[in-house]
């Protein structure tokens, strides 16, 4: 059996990092008893973080972090052009993700902020797609163990690899929790697609949309809900452009 | 014959971000040694400017996803001492325990994970799955449980998401913490396997003279706030983390050195196991004796074994606070405040070390300015004067390029850098 010209139990993972805290990549390494199952079926090939055996050749390239160096703009191509299929790994990757907080100041701004006179080459933030191809997007502040294997194990056996299409508001009453904007919380999980079985109001935190816009998300509605909660539109927008997961569904807002 | 060197070692395997040593040696007498890391900045302290002081935590915490928890915590306390705001007990003690899941967490990943293959000369873990099958079956099993005991406290091991300011948004109920308790005490028995396996394997002999700096326990060991202490007699308090720190730019390396008495300093588990040792548990003082390891020790490869000690120390010292967790039943776990202006820091142990976050609050609750100071800075400026003086004293023995090169690696790694963060 083939799926994309890869035969299954062989496929080579290549993972690569960008700008990023490699929390994605950790996810991967985490909870090591499902790592060894999970190596029994698929080999990785660039793993940095665990190996030091540099292979080259890979099937599948898992992208984390965002964009944000000439120089990475040039290996991410390269990588493209290895890799039968790219996966973007993560918010960063994704979306930009906190990263792109950056892109609201002025570059040399923030670079004097930071280094002083010394200058330090950097680019306003990009997500991955910006400037390549990307086959499948995995989103996630951090990503999702699971859920990556549950995906990277279907594009091996060619099983449908589907993410969830309703809010995270869903899968937050499924486990029973107390509604947090009922707490005084901004919660935008009416807005976000699930997928991490509602972890940050399981936590009683709201959700700041790590894993970008649901189907049909309704955003005029959110805003509605959180103003007569007493909620400034300031505090609403601060969250929403957190992760920078709704860029593209809040330039259509106008 | 005189010996001639050249090691280059891009992109360093097996440690958190981008590194590269270069080594050149010529007719014996060393010529360069460097330690460059090559990270790509991030410019958080920029980032935080505006934000809204509830949210600092969270977005600082994105700086590091292995120390997203201690991120977390200095970015809190910095917070809170900027605004006045005192945490009940009970979230003290949550916290605390959330930060030994990440210790644990940590110093197992690098000393059975990063340390190890270099230990029992293979080139990563996997093989190891299959050479040392209990090895890694017991490195997995303590990994689990530090694993579950930072989901439990703290919803989440990377990126928290029930460690707020003024305390705890959530806690865990009576039957999880007594399942962890029970967990943490069963697993006492690998920590003392791991501790067999390490009293077999030899690690390098070698010593630098240097600076151990970290926070100064009062009645405990010290993780979460205090004054900071250094080997040579400095002693400040937190605010005067700048005193301490003292950070400046080299031309090869886009991340930051530091340094206090000296050319440079250590943070991290030998530079808290050297200022306080006298606080850690008999169980582990008894460990430091059977491994060898008293204070004050200068051979840097030796914070494996400090990173061995303290597992069990914050093992025990959790086992503790969950019986007074317990006893206590969680009255208060989060205090009331109102945002106001004001000046902080934050000093956090975390594993590589002490983690400095300092925040300007305005009017408005928000950040109007923020300065981070990770370990791997601190440390840099000390990896970088170990490598010279590790080839030097290498070469005087008469050893091979590709010995010298290992040993380097080794060395790197000991401190167990974390380059990512480093560049925040
Ligand atoms: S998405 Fe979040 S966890 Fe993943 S690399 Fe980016 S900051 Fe880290
Ligand atoms: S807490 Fe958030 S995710 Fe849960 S039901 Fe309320 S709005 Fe939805
Ligand atoms: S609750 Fe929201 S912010 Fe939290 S992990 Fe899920 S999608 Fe991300």
């Amino acid at each position: 059996m083939e799926y994309l010209g890869i035969e299954p139990k062989k496929a080579r993972i290549g993972v690569f990092d960008f700008t990023c805290c490699e929390g994605c990549e950790l996810q991967l390494a985490n909870k090591e008893d499902s790592l060894v199952d999970f190596l029994a079926l698929v080999e990785v090939v660039n793993f940095r973080e665990v190996s030091s055996d540099r292979g080259q050749d890979y099937d599948i390239a898992l992208i984390e972090g965002s964009i944000s160096r000439e120089d990475e703009v040039e290996r991410l191509k390269q990588i493209r052009e290895k890799a039968k299929i790219l996966v973007t790994l993560g918010t960063c990757a994704c979306f930009g993700g906190v990263n792109s907080i950056k892109n609201r100041f002025d570059i040399d701004d923030v670079v004097s902020e930071v280094y002083g006179k010394n200058k330090v080459e950097t680019l306003p933030v990009r997500k991955v797609s910006d400037i390549v191809k990307v086959d499948l997007a995995i989103p996630g502040c951090p990503v999702s163990k699971s859920e990556v294997e549950r995906i990277v194990v279907n594009l091996v056996t060619g099983a449908a690899v589907n993410l969830p299409k309703y809010p995270v508001c869903v899968e937050c009453k499924q486990k029973g929790n107390t509604c947090v904007v009922d707490l005084g919380e901004i919660c935008l999980g009416p807005v976000t697609r699930a997928g991490c079985d509602a972890a940050c109001p399981t936590g009683k935190t709201g959700c700041l949309g790590c894993r970008g816009a649901a189907e049909d998300a309704n955003f005029d509605s959110l805003r509605e809900i959180l103003r007569e909660k007493g909620h400034s539109d300031e505090a609403i927008d601060e969250r929403l452009r957190f992760y920078n997961a709704f860029s593209e569904e809040l330039k259509n807002e106008g | 014959m005189k010996v001639n060197m050249n090691i280059d070692v891009h992109h360093l395997t097996r440690v958190e971000g981008h590194g590269n040593i270069h080594v050149v040696v010529k007719d014996g007498e060393l010529i360069d040694a460097k330690w460059a890391v090559v990270e790509t900045p991030r410019f958080f302290e920029a980032m935080l400017r505006g934000r809204p002081h509830e949210l600092a935590p969270t977005l600082t915490s994105r700086i590091c996803g292995i120390c997203s928890i201690g991120h977390t915590l200095a970015s809190l306390r910095a917070v809170e001492r900027a605004m006045g705001v005192d945490i009940p007990d009970d979230a003290k003690m949550l916290r605390l325990l959330a930060k030994h899941g990440e210790t644990l967490q940590s110093h197992l990943l690098h000393v059975f994970f990063l340390a190890a293959p270099d230990f029992l000369g293979v080139d990563s873990v996997i093989p190891l799955i299959e050479s040392h099958p209990d090895v890694v079956g017991l490195a997995v099993r303590l990994k689990g449980l530090a694993n579950d005991m930072c989901d439990i406290i703290a919803g989440r091991t990377t990126h928290p998401v029930s460690l707020v300011v003024g305390g705890v948004n959530k806690v865990p109920t009576k039957k999880e913490l007594e399942t962890l308790k029970q967990r943490i005490q069963d697993r006492l028995a690998d920590v003392a396997t791991t501790v067999e396996v390490f009293k077999t394997l030899s690690l390098p002999d070698f010593v630098r003279e240097t600076e151990f700096v970290s926070l100064k326990g009062e009645n405990s060991y010290p993780w979460i706030g205090g004054d900071l202490v250094s080997t040579d007699g400095v002693v400040k308090p937190e605010d005067d983390y700048r005193a301490m720190t003292n950070e400046y730019k080299v031309d090869w390396t886009t991340s930051k050195f530091a340094k206090l008495s000296r050319e440079s300093f250590a943070a991290g588990a030998l530079a808290r196991f050297n200022n306080n040792y006298k606080f850690l548990c008999d169980a582990a003082k008894q460990t430091a004796e059977v491994l060898g390891l008293a204070p004050v020790n200068h051979n840097p490869y030796m914070n494996n074994v400090a990173q061995i000690i303290e597992c069990q120390h914050v093992m025990i010292e959790s086992i503790e606070m969950i019986d007074k967790l317990l006893a206590n039943g969680f009255k208060d776990i989060r205090s009331d405040y109102t945002p106001k202006a004001g000046k902080g820091v934050g000093a956090v142990e975390v594993p590589r070390g002490i983690l400095y976050h300092e925040y300007e609050i305005d009017d408005h609750g928000k950040i109007a300015k923020a300065n981070c100071i990770i370990p791997t800075t601190q440390n840099n400026a000390n990896i970088h004067y170990d490598l010279a003086e590790l080839v030097k004293q290498q070469v005087k023995l008469g050893k091979s390029d590709k010995e010298v090169e290992l040993l380097c690696e080794m060395l790197v790694r000991a401190y167990d850098p974390c380059i990512s963060c480093s560049v925040h």
